[in-house]
This record gives C-alpha cells, sequence and structure tokens, in this order.
C-alpha cells in the first residue's frame, strides 16, 4: 500500500524547517519561495498550518492540463509533472483547491510536491510528528483511535455522572 | 551563495541609501552577525557621543549561517553604543527576522543619522526602502507588526520594531520582533526611538545558495538527532526555559527581593510545572527543533483571554523571584506587557525589585510611588510600575533612566542597594557561590549578563576529564579545572572560552540552546567549521573560527576602552562580597564572593586573553588578531 503524509496541524510549531529542506533538496538553495511546502500562520494567535500537495485522486491540475503533463504515479501514490511536456500555462494552478501548485518566479516554472521520489524530507526532518508519511490506511485509523479516545473519556464521565445521580 | 548577502548604509537625515557587498577577507577576519556588526560599531560611531544623539549609529544584521542548514540559523543582531551603559550596546533575538533580511538580499544595515518625523524601513528583495510611520508610532509591539503587513499586503512580511518603551526612550527598552522575540540588553529599543525609527520590515525570495546540498542535508540531521538527544533540549522542549530557573531556585542561585534572599521559597505556582500546565503549546524559531517557546493564554484577570507566547526564565525572575511574588498569572502577565512595550525583562523586574528594597528601607515613600505601596510581593504594585515605566510617569520615568541615572536621581544610600554591573542590573540569578558565573556577569563587555559568557555548564559538576575534553580545544589548556562550581581556580579560562564561543555563535547566527550552552554534548567549533564549509562553502577551521570570534571580541574591548572602560567595570557590587546568602541547599549557603581570590580572577582572566593589569588588550595580542591598526574603514 502507497504511502501519503499526513499533517497534524496542532503539532506544528511554526519552526518551517519543511520549507528550507524543500528548498534544498529541489533546488539546492534556501528559499521558502521555492518549496513545495508552506507554513501558513497566524503568528499572534499562534496557529500554525503545513499546506502542501494531497495527490488527490481525482486531481483538478491533472483534469484541467492542456497538455497532459500531470499524470498519476500508482507505485508512489502521487501527482507528477512531466516537465518536458509542460508549457508553463499555470492552469493547474489556477485550480488547485490547496494553493499547493505554485509557480516558481526563478525557476520559471510549476512545482508542486513529489514527495521526494518515496523519502519526503518534511515528514523526515520533522521531530515534533506534525508531518508524517505513513501508510495511506493508516491516516484515518490514527484518527479513528483518538477520537474515539475522546468519546469513551467522554460517556465514562456521563456514565460516572448518571450513577452519581 | 550564502556569502553574496550585502551592507545597505541608510542615512536617516538625508534619505540617501547605499548598498556595498561583503569581501570575503571581511568574511574570514569577522565571520558576519555580531562580529562583523563590533567591526562596523568600532568603525562607524565617533567616540565619546551622546548615545541618544544622531550621532549613534544603529547596526541591525544576521549571521553568515542565517536561513541555512546549520539548525536554529535564526538569530538577528542588533547593535549600537548603549544607551544604558555607554559601553558596547549589543542585542540578539531569535525568530524569524533575521533569515527573511537574507531572502531579502542583506546580511547588514547600518542606519545613520536620525529622520525628520516617525519612519520605518521597507526591505523588499535587494530594494530599500524608507517610508512614513506616522500612523504606527505609539502602537504596540504586536499592533505595529499587523498594520504593516495590512499596508503592504503581505502576511509573510516579517518585522522589527520598538514598542512604546522605545520611543519614550526607556534606556532598557528592546528591540523586537514576532510575539516576544526580545533584542534584550543595553537600550537598543531606545536608539531606534531616538532615530525617529519605529520598524524594519523585510520580505525576501532571493535564493541562498547551498554550497553542498546533499551533504548539509545530511548533515543538519546529524545535528538535530545530537541537539535534541541531549536531556537538556527534551526538557526545554516541553517547560521552556523556565526548567532553568526551577533547577536554579531549587539550589539557591535566584535572586530574591531584590539581592536580600537567593531563594523563592514557596513557590510552587511558578515553578515551571505549574507553568506548564497553563501552556496551550510549544512554537520553535526558524529551523528550531528544540521549541523551546510555551504559547498561553492569560487565566484571570483583566488581561484574562490574551494569546501571548514565554514566559522565559528571565520573566519568572522579573515577575516573581526579584521582586518576591508567588503568582503565575503575574508573570504571564509582566511577560506580556514586557511584549508589547517592548521591554527588557531583566531590567524592568530589577529595577522594580531594588524600588522595592528602597521603598521597605523608607528611601522611597508613598509620596515618591504616588501612593502605590511598593514593598516586596504586591503583585498590583510590581505591574502597575511596569505600566509606569513604559510611560514615563512619575517614579516610572526615574527608573525608566536605568539603574545609575536613577540612583543619581533618587540620591540617599539608594546606590548601596542597586545590583548591577557597567551600569546594567544583573540578570535575575544569585552568583554568590558561583565564582566562574560571578566572573562572568562582572566582565561581560555588555554589563551583567548570562549570555556573553556564563560556564552554564560549571554547574553541573562534570568530572574534570570531560571539562578538560572541551575547554581544551581549539586551543590548547593545561591549566586547573575544577567540577566544584564553588572553586576560583580554572575559571578564569572557562569564561574566556565561553566568551570567544559565544561570541562565535553570534557570529553564525545560531542559537546558542544548539550549542555548547546548557549542555556539554552540544555542537561547538568542529561542528561550525563542517557547517560553515557545507552551506556557505567557506572553509575555515576550529582554531580559524576562534580567532575570528576572538578578534570580534578583542573589538568590543577596544570599543569599551575608547569610551572609558577600566578594571573597575570589571567588578561587582559590594553586596556580592559582604552579604552572604542566606538559603539554599548546604554549599550554597552562607556564600559570599572573596575579594582577593576575585581579583586574582580578574587578573588570570586579562591574562588569558593577553590584556595588560588593568584590562587593555596588549599591542601584540592586537597584532596577533590583525586589528592593531583599527578603525580601519574596509567598511
Amino acid at each position: 500500500m502507497a504511502k501519503v503524509l499526513v499533517i497534524d496541524y496542532e503539532k506544528c510549531t511554526g519552526c518551517r524547517l519543511c520549507e528550507l529542506v524543500c528548498s534544498v533538496k529541489h533546488e539546492g538553495v534556501s528559499n521558502p519561495a521555492r518549496s513545495r511546502i508552506k507554513i501558513v500562520k497566524w503568528e499572534m494567535e499562534g496557529r500554525y498550518v503545513p499546506m502542501s500537495c494531497q495527490q488527490c485522486e481525482s486531481a483538478p491540475c491533472q483534469a484541467v492540463c492542456p497538455v497532459k503533463a500531470l499524470s498519476r504515479d500508482e507505485t508512489l501514490n502521487r501527482v507528477i509533472v512531466d516537465y518536458d511536456a509542460c508549457i508553463g500555462c499555470r492552469m493547474c494552478v489556477a485550480v488547485c483547491p490547496f494553493g499547493a501548485v505554485g509557480f516558481d518566479v526563478l525557476g520559471k516554472r510549476i512545482i508542486k510536491c513529489d514527495l521526494c521520489d518515496g523519502v519526503p524530507l518534511c515528514a523526515d526532518f520533522c521531530e515534533v510528528g506534525a508531518i508524517q508519511y505513513v501508510d495511506a490506511s493508516q491516516q484515518s485509523t490514527t484518527k479513528q483511535v483518538t477520537a474515539a479516545d475522546k468519546l469513551s473519556e467522554i460517556m465514562q464521565k456521563v456514565a460516572q455522572a448518571i450513577s452519581s445521580v | 551563495m550564502a556569502l553574496n548577502r550585502k551592507i545597505a548604509y541608510i542615512d536617516l537625515s538625508t534619505g540617501q541609501i547605499e548598498t556595498k557587498p561583503i569581501p570575503v577577507e571581511m568574511r574570514k577576519k569577522f565571520l558576519g552577525g555580531r562580529g562583523l556588526d563590533m567591526y562596523l560599531m568600532y568603525n562607524h560611531i565617533k567616540p565619546g557621543i551622546d548615545a541618544l544623539s544622531p550621532d549613534n549609529v544603529v547596526f541591525v544584521s544576521a549571521g553568515i549561517l542565517g536561513a541555512t542548514l546549520a539548525s536554529a540559523s535564526s538569530r538577528t543582531h542588533i547593535g549600537g553604543k548603549s544607551t544604558l551603559t555607554g559601553f558596547v550596546g549589543s542585542a540578539n533575538m531569535g525568530g524569524f527576522f533575521a533569515p527573511e533580511l537574507r531572502w531579502a538580499g542583506f546580511d547588514h544595515l547600518v542606519l545613520k543619522g536620525k529622520a525628520e518625523r516617525p519612519v520605518y524601513i521597507w526591505i523588499h528583495n535587494g530594494e530599500v526602502e524608507i517610508r512614513d510611520a506616522g500612523n504606527i508610532w505609539g502602537q504596540t509591539v504586536h499592533d505595529t507588526q499587523q498594520i504593516i503587513r495590512e499596508e503592504l499586503g503581505d502576511r509573510d512580511i516579517k518585522v522589527l520594531t520598538i514598542g512604546p518603551a522605545g520611543e519614550k526612550l526607556v534606556r532598557f527598552a528592546n528591540v523586537m520582533t514576532g510575539l516576544k522575540d526580545a533584542g534584550g540588553r543595553s537600550g537598543m529599543g531606545a536608539l531606534l526611538g531616538s532615530k525617529n525609527l519605529k520598524a524594519i520590515a523585510v520580505r525576501g525570495t532571493m535564493d541562498i545558495k547551498i554550497e553542498h546540498p546533499a551533504e548539509a542535508l545530511e548533515y543538519n540531521k546529524k545535528i538535530i538527532t545530537q541537539v535534541t538527544s541531549a536531556k537538556v533540549s527534551q526538557t526545554q522542549g516541553k517547560l521552556g526555559t523556565p526548567f532553568i530557573w526551577g533547577a536554579t531556585n531549587s539550589q539557591g542561585l535566584i535572586r530574591v527581593r531584590n539581592f536580600q534572599l537567593n531563594q523563592l521559597e514557596n513557590a510552587d505556582e511558578v515553578e515551571p510545572e505549574a507553568l506548564e500546565e497553563l501552556a496551550v503549546g510549544m512554537a520553535g524559531c526558524f529551523g528550531c527543533q528544540v521549541h523551546c517557546r510555551s504559547k498561553y493564554i492569560i487565566p484571570e484577570g483583566p488581561y484574562a483571554g490574551v494569546y501571548d507566547e514565554g514566559p522565559e526564565y528571565t520573566s519568572q525572575g522579573a515577575f516573581a523571584g526579584e521582586p518576591g511574588c508567588r503568582n503565575a498569572n503575574t508573570v504571564l502577565v509582566g511577560n506580556h506587557l514586557v511584549n508589547i512595550y517592548g521591554l527588557d525583562n531583566l531590567e524592568t523586574g530589577s529595577m522594580i525589585a531594588w524600588a522595592m528594597e528602597l521603598y521597605e528601607k523608607g528611601i522611597l515613600t508613598s509620596k515618591d510611588t504616588d501612593g502605590l505601596d511598593l514593598r516586596f510581593g504586591n503583585d498590583d504594585a510590581l505591574i502597575e510600575m511596569v505600566h509606569r515605566i513604559a510611560k514615563r510617569q512619575g517614579l516610572g520615568d526615574i527608573l525608566a533612566e536605568g539603574p545609575l541615572r536613577a540612583a543619581d536621581k533618587i540620591g540617599k544610600d539608594s546606590i548601596k542597594y542597586l545590583v548591577h554591573v557597567k551600569g546594567m542590573s544583573n540578570l535575575h540569578s544569585d552568583e554568590r557561590a558561583t565564582p566562574a558565573l560571578a566572573l562572568g556577569i562582572a566582565t561581560g563587555s555588555r554589563g551583567a549578563d548570562h549570555l556573553r559568557s556564563r560556564p552554564a555548564i560549571d554547574l553541573y559538576h562534570l568530572p574534570e576529564s570531560v571539562l578538560r575534553s572541551i575547554y581544551s580545544q581549539p586551543v590548547p589548556y593545561d591549566g586547573p579545572l575544577s567540577s566544584d562550581y564553588r572553586d576560583y581556580e580554572g575559571k578564569p579560562w572557562q569564561v574566556v572560552w565561553q566568551e570567544h564561543t559565544y561570541e562565535a555563535v553570534d557570529c553564525l547566527g545560531i542559537c546558542k540552546y544548539h550549542t555548547i550552552f546548557l549542555g556539554a554534548t552540544l555542537p561547538n567549533y568542529e561542528e561550525w567549521s563542517r557547517l560553515l564549509y557545507l552551506n556557505a562553502g567557506l572553509e575555515m577551521t576550529p582554531l580559524d573560527i576562534w580567532t575570528a570570534a576572538e578578534r570580534a571580541y578583542n573589538i568590543e574591548r577596544l570599543f569599551n576602552i575608547r569610551e572609558g572602560l577600566t578594571r573597575e567595570h570589571d567588578w561587582l557590587v559590594d553586596r556580592y562580597f559582604d552579604e552572604p546568602t542566606r538559603l539554599g541547599i548546604p554549599g550554597v549557603r552562607g556564600r559570599t564572593i572573596d575579594r582577593e581570590k576575585f581579583k586574582k580572577m580578574v587578573d588570570e582572566y586579562y591574562e588569558h586573553h593577553g590584556w595588560d593589569e588593568q584590562g587593555v588588550p596588549r599591542p601584540e595580542t592586537l597584532q596577533r588578531l590583525g586589528i592593531d591598526n583599527e578603525p580601519s574603514h574596509m567598511l
């Protein structure tokens, strides 16, 4: 089963190391403007949300591309760009609902997450686990357990409240 | 490349802006950040000027490794002649400003003159613009940043700013960025205020080429493991810096009731674990995996519901230990107020605690305080005084002048109760049981300070062999070393070693918590040499880095001497020698610093530096470092 990037924004500390390692890995430079991942911040409220490509099953970028430069790579469960075919029209940038396809002004081409060919550095460097690269089937399992845990806590409290009446 | 960032010279009087590249030979001599700032400072500030006059100059910089894979390469340095002490002014802060400055094309800013009316600087991809700040003058640190972002229409702009305290020329006003990143100590906020310079906004999308990207990534990973595997980093990531206050308070190494006691008893409510319960999460500065910044919402009182970050251990000192208060909410509110006003929390806490002692002794009366009951342990009076200092109201106006000027105005015996070095209040710790730490604050180039030279690992009772492996690199040392922090022997070398080491860290632009400060196993010269090569392509041996730091530290010394510093300034107030500690663990209780032994320590410290018995660098020392012809006006 292919893996997916799972983002838990509650764990994000806003340090932006993911942006740094992404731009170094892909472009050999430190420059968040050329990173495939971005931490969107509400600095004064302490909220930080990592935004990256969701590798959609039914990807709008893929659908809108007039030259079929975007395609699905089933082995790594990702949407990839064929730069030889790409004409740089930026239609994919326009339609992505997450803003995850960017246009690199310096490189003059579109950029999007390629999961670092199976070893996504953003996840690899994120010590707090805000970005994790896990088996696709686990994404909901983990969430299910967390939600169930909260539910069972509430149910216990209710049971206690009833028994004490 | 990482070394192509420029210097911008900005004349606020004429509006003239000039940019220059930084030659590689200057990089090799001073690296960047604090080191190069100190060179610029010695060259651009004329001797004997009034620190609040247009003749003073502000220096703002990123380190040479800023924004690179050097792990926590976030630090911004701000320099100038101190408005508080008249000696070296130097402040350093984390956050995200310095990396953005580098992405915008600059490493150093030199700001001269004085603007006719309030202005801010806008720097964007190599362009520098001076803009009107009429609408942000008077705004808090937090609001200013938001207003500028809205005005320029970019939420990712990073802003360095002063708050109302800097505008009012409070001599210990900070330069700030983000919620709580504070360029504190030495009154750099007042310096910006004196120039009508409210803020500097930056945004950049320019590449910083990483010279050996694949290896730099791999090496960064190694450093992250090295840093985060240390217990001290893990504790810090959970409790923030308050853990340091907790650990030192438990031994009796904390200043309480100004300087009357050395431990805050019954302090459960302000212990790190108690503060942690009030935290809603942790945040990190750029590229940092330690994430020592607590996020919190004030639980009670008039500020209930307000979000802020911190408090640091310095705020526990300022709003709990020194004034003898024991309320977590007071610590959080005090921390929030210094953040929005842009005040140095250490100096603010120390000034108020001193005033409280004067009130207790009857030197200050309720007439002087406009009816405020300024007794130790009065939380409301403490918080009210923070407002009055920031707004320069009543007694606050006097305290805003800093220790020596305030003592001069209050007169009587007030100076007897002052706890300062070089006219800057000591931090919140008590060094009577720790001669090494005492020497560090007595000799620090910017005044009493723990971030210039503190050999903090001296508190860990490390075996002598471990100490030797640390302190005999990258220059050999075969003199004495002692595992007992109460000893005097060998400590001067540790202080000199840490001085050069922290200078190096501040030149590189990385955080001290990622280096050998609180953890003996954390990176130092060997790692920095590798980082410089992989990220910036600069080949410098550990010894080269040490020498660059030594060079910069000597320039600081030269600056201070030019401004009138003598041996007498490298000294502690009498209370350290005359009043024994009353609390703490047995080994800490009943301690004073021994005058004669301390004098010998200062002698040794000078000797290690290659300075004469008056603390003046010997000609051969300056020659060896290649700074015997300063100022050389190369930049």
